[in-house]
C-alpha cells in the first residue's frame, strides 16, 4: 500500500498566521466576557448591599430626650412608708409611672407630646433599680416617638410642601425645640436587637424574631439532619440497586425542586388540621422546613458518600469489619465535612424560607420574645416581609436593619459551611 | 475430599491444603468470569497467580475471603474450603472469615488515620487484645513482621497517608497482619511501587513464608519467579496450568502456559 503523498505543513503561510490570531483573539473574546459578566454580578450585589446598608443602618440608632422627672410619691399612688416595708420592691413595680411620666412630659412644654408610648418603662426601671429616689428630682434619657426619631435621623425632606412631607408643623416645632435645648440624643438601639414586634417602630425590635427563627431550626436540624444522613447511607451503602433505587431517587431529586409553598400546605395540611400541633409555632415551623430541607441534604450526604473512595470500604472490609463499622468508622467520617457543608447550605435556605411559614400562621404579630418550641413566633425573615408591609415611616429603615441581620447570619452560616469544607476536606 | 482428575492438582499430596477450591465458576450477571478452577494452597508455600489481563485471577483471588460479596450481580459457584470448612456456607461468618484470611490491595490504601490507629484497628474491632499494654504490643510485632517497625517507631501518631507508596503498602501489610490471619491474600501489592520499593516487599513476603499462607496475584512473570514456589497461570477466566514455580518457568505443560511466559502475549 503505497502512502499517500502531502505536502508539508507550512506554519508561515499568511492563512495558517491568521488562524492564529484568529484563535487568540476569540479567547482575550472569551476572557473579557467572563470578567464582564463577573463585573455586572458584582455591581447589583454591591448595588443591593449598598441600598440596604444605606436605609438600614440608622434603624440600629434610637433617639432620645433627656427628661426631669421628680419621682413624687402622690402621683405614683405609693405611701413612701411602705415602700420601704417589705412588700416596697412589689409596690413600685405596681405603681402608675404612666401619670408620672405624662406630669413630668409637661415640662417639655411645646415638645410635652414628643415621647415614646413606653417611656415609661425608662422610669420604672430607674426606681426599681435605685428605689432610694422616691421624692428625689433627676434627670434621665428616655425615647422619643418615631416621628421625631426620624427627624433628628434627617429622613424628612423639610423643604418639601407640608401635605407631602409626611410630618406636621407642629412636629416639627417640637423636634427643633428639643434641638435648641440640647435634650435629645442618639444612641445604640439595644431595644432593636433584644425586643420582639410591636406596633411602635421605635419600640419593634427583631429579638424575638431572631429567638424564633433559632427554635425553629433547632427544630429543623435535629429533624433534617440524622433523617436525611440515614437515607443517603441507606440508599448509598445498602439499598439495593434496581428499580426501587431509581424511584426513590428520582423522587428524592422531584422533592428537592419542589416550590417550597407546596410543603407549607402540606404542613397545614397535616401537621395543624390532622395532627392538631400548635399553629404559629416554631414546632411546626421546624418540622415542615425540615421536610423541605430533607432532600438537599440526602442529595449533597449522597455526593459525599460517594466520593468516598471504594479502596477505603475494601480496607475495612478486608480486615473483617462489618458494614455497619465500615459505613460508621470509615465512610461516614470522610463523609462529614461534605454532609456538613450540605447540611449548613440547606439550613441556610431554610433560615431565609418565608413561604411555607405563612400557611402555618408564623405570620403572626407577635409582641413577646417566644417561650417555647409550641409559643406562637415569627422568624427573621417574616419579620423583614411584615415591616415591608407596614404603612408607618419608621418601618423603612427598621425593615432594612433586620435584613442587615439576616445576611451577617447567613454569611456566618456560609462562611463556616466553607471552613468546616476547607479545615476536613481530604484528597486522595 | 472430592479431587477433580481433570486438574491433577500438582501440589498438596505431600502436606495438608489450607484452602482448597473444586470447580468453582464466579459469574458477573451473565458473564462467566471463572470456569471451573479447582486448587489448593498451603501454609508453606508462596502461591502466585499468573496470566494476562481479564483472566480472571484477581476476581478468583477475591473469592477466596468472599469479597466478591460487595459487588452487585456477582455469583459464585462450586465449593471453597478453609481448613476444610466451607466458607460459603450459611454459618460461615464473612466478618471472622476476614480475620482469618487476610487480603492486601493492589493500590496501598491505609485509612487516613495514624500509623498506630491503622494498624489497631482490626485488632480492635475483633476485640483481640485487652488492655493498652496488648495493643502495644499487637501493633509493635506486627510492624516489626511488615519491616516498618524501625522506620516508623518514633512516628506512630503521624498519618499513614503522608507515607511513601512502599512504606504505606508495607504499613497495609502489618495491618493485615495485626489480625493474626492464617492467609493472606495479595491483589498486585507491587503494581503500584517503584522497583526498590517492590523488592522490599517482595523480601517480606519471603520472610513472612511459611508462618501464613500467602495467595499473590501478579502482572510480573519475573516476581512470581522470585517469590512463589507454586504458580497457577490463569486464562480466560480457566486454570490453565498449576504446578511447582520452578516447573512453569522452565518445563510448562501447555502451550499457552510456554507462549505467555514467553512472551508471546499478556
Amino acid at each position: 500500500m503505497s502512502a499517500i503523498e502531502r505536502r508539508p505543513t507550512d506554519w508561515a503561510s499568511p492563512a495558517m498566521q491568521a488562524r492564529i490570531a484568529a484563535r487568540y483573539r476569540a479567547e482575550r473574546n472569551f476572557r473579557r466576557l467572563g470578567a464582564t459578566a463577573l463585573v455586572v454580578a458584582a455591581g447589583f450585589l454591591a448595588f443591593l448591599l449598598f441600598t440596604i446598608v444605606r436605609d438600614g443602618w440608622s434603624g440600629f440608632l434610637r433617639t432620645e430626650a433627656r427628661l426631669e422627672v421628680t419621682f413624687t410619691p402622690a402621683t405614683l399612688g405609693v405611701d413612701p412608708a411602705a415602700v420601704a416595708g417589705p412588700d416596697g420592691k412589689a409596690m413600685l413595680a405596681r405603681a402608675d409611672y404612666v401619670a408620672l411620666l405624662n406630669e413630668a412630659a409637661r415640662g417639655l412644654g411645646p415638645a410635652s407630646g414628643t415621647l415614646s408610648d413606653a417611656a415609661w418603662l425608662a422610669l420604672r426601671e430607674r426606681l426599681l433599680a435605685d428605689p432610694g429616689l422616691l421624692g428625689q428630682r433627676v434627670s434621665l434619657w428616655v425615647p422619643v416617638r418615631s416621628t421625631i426619631d426620624l427627624l433628628a435621623k434627617g429622613k424628612f425632606d423639610l423643604e418639601a410642601p407640608a401635605d407631602s412631607r409626611g410630618v406636621s408643623d407642629r412636629e416639627v416645632a417640637a423636634w427643633r425645640w428639643l434641638e435648641r435645648e440640647g435634650r435629645l440624643r442618639t444612641g445604640f438601639n439595644s431595644a432593636f436587637l433584644g425586643n420582639a414586634d410591636s406596633t411602635e417602630p421605635e419600640l419593634a425590635g427583631i429579638g424575638g424574631a431572631a429567638l424564633g427563627s433559632l427554635f425553629t431550626l433547632f427544630i429543623t436540624i435535629i429533624i433534617a439532619f440524622p433523617l436525611g444522613v440515614l437515607s443517603a447511607v441507606w440508599l448509598e451503602e445498602f439499598a439495593p440497586r434496581g428499580r426501587l433505587a431509581d424511584v426513590i431517587e428520582l423522587s428524592i431529586n422531584n422533592l428537592a425542586a419542589v416550590p417550597s409553598i407546596i410543603f407549607g400546605l402540606l404542613g397545614l395540611a397535616f401537621f395543624l388540621n390532622i395532627a392538631g400541633l400548635p399553629r404559629s409555632s416554631p414546632l411546626v415551623g421546624g418540622i415542615t422546613l425540615a421536610l423541605m430541607i430533607m432532600p438537599v441534604i440526602v442529595i449533597a450526604a449522597r455526593v459525599a458518600i460517594k466520593a468516598v473512595p471504594p479502596s477505603i470500604r475494601d480496607a475495612a472490609l478486608g480486615i473483617g469489619a462489618s458494614p455497619i463499622q465500615v459505613v460508621f468508622q470509615h465512610v461516614l467520617p470522610l463523609a462529614l465535612p461534605g454532609i456538613m457543608t450540605g447540611t449548613i447550605i440547606g439550613i441556610a435556605r431554610a433560615l431565609g424560607e418565608t413561604a411555607p411559614l405563612l400557611l402555618i400562621g408564623m405570620r403572626a404579630f407577635v409582641t413577646d420574645v417566644p417561650q417555647g418550641l409550641s409559643a406562637p413566633a415569627t422568624v427573621l425573615p417574616m419579620q423583614v416581609f411584615l415591616w415591608s408591609d407596614d404603612v408607618q415611616r419608621g418601618f423603612v429603615e427598621k425593615t432594612s436593619a433586620a435584613i442587615l441581620v439576616l445576611l451577617v447570619i447567613l454569611i456566618a452560616m456560609n462562611s463556616l459551611a466553607i471552613y468546616l469544607r476547607n479545615r476536613f476536606e481530604r484528597r486522595w | 475430599m472430592n479431587q477433580n482428575p481433570a486438574q491433577k492438582p500438582a501440589i498438596g499430596h505431600n502436606s495438608v491444603p489450607k484452602m482448597t477450591a473444586r470447580d468453582v465458576n464466579v459469574f458477573y450477571g451473565q458473564k462467566q468470569a471463572i470456569r471451573n478452577v479447582s486448587i489448593d494452597v498451603t501454609s508453606e508455600h508462596v502461591t502466585a497467580f499468573i496470566g494476562p489481563s481479564g483472566c480472571g485471577k484477581s476476581t478468583f483471588l477475591r473469592c477466596l475471603n468472599r469479597m466478591n460479596d460487595t459487588v452487585d450481580g456477582a455469583r459464585v459457584e462450586g465449593r471453597i474450603e478453609l481448613d476444610a470448612q466451607d466458607i460459603y456456607a450459611p454459618a460461615m461468618d464473612v466478618v471472622q472469615l476476614r480475620a482469618r484470611v487476610g487480603m492486601v490491595f493492589q493500590k496501598p490504601n491505609p485509612f487516613p488515620k495514624s500509623i498506630y490507629e491503622n494498624v489497631a484497628y482490626g485488632p480492635r474491632i475483633h476485640g483481640l487484645a485487652r488492655a493498652k499494654a496488648d495493643m502495644d504490643n499487637i501493633v509493635e510485632s506486627a510492624l516489626r513482621r511488615a519491616g516498618l517497625w524501625d522506620e516508623v517507631k518514633d512516628r506512630l501518631g503521624e498519618s499513614g497517608t503522608a507515607m511513601s507508596g512502599g512504606q504505606q503498602q508495607r504499613l497495609c501489610i502489618a495491618r493485615a497482619i495485626a489480625v493474626d490471619p492464617e492467609v493472606i491474600l495479595m491483589d498486585e501489592p507491587c503494581s503500584a511501587l517503584d522497583p526498590i520499593a517492590t523488592a522490599r516487599i517482595e523480601e517480606l513476603i519471603d520472610e513472612l513464608r511459611g508462618r501464613y499462607a500467602i495467595v499473590i496475584v501478579t502482572h510480573n512473570m519475573q516476581q512470581a519467579a522470585r517469590v512463589s514456589q507454586k504458580t497457577a497461570f490463569f486464562h480466560l477466566g480457566t486454570l490453565v496450568e498449576y504446578d511447582d514455580t520452578s516447573a512453569i518457568f522452565t518445563n510448562p505443560r501447555e502451550t499457552r502456559t510456554k507462549d505467555y511466559i514467553t512472551g508471546r502475549y499478556g
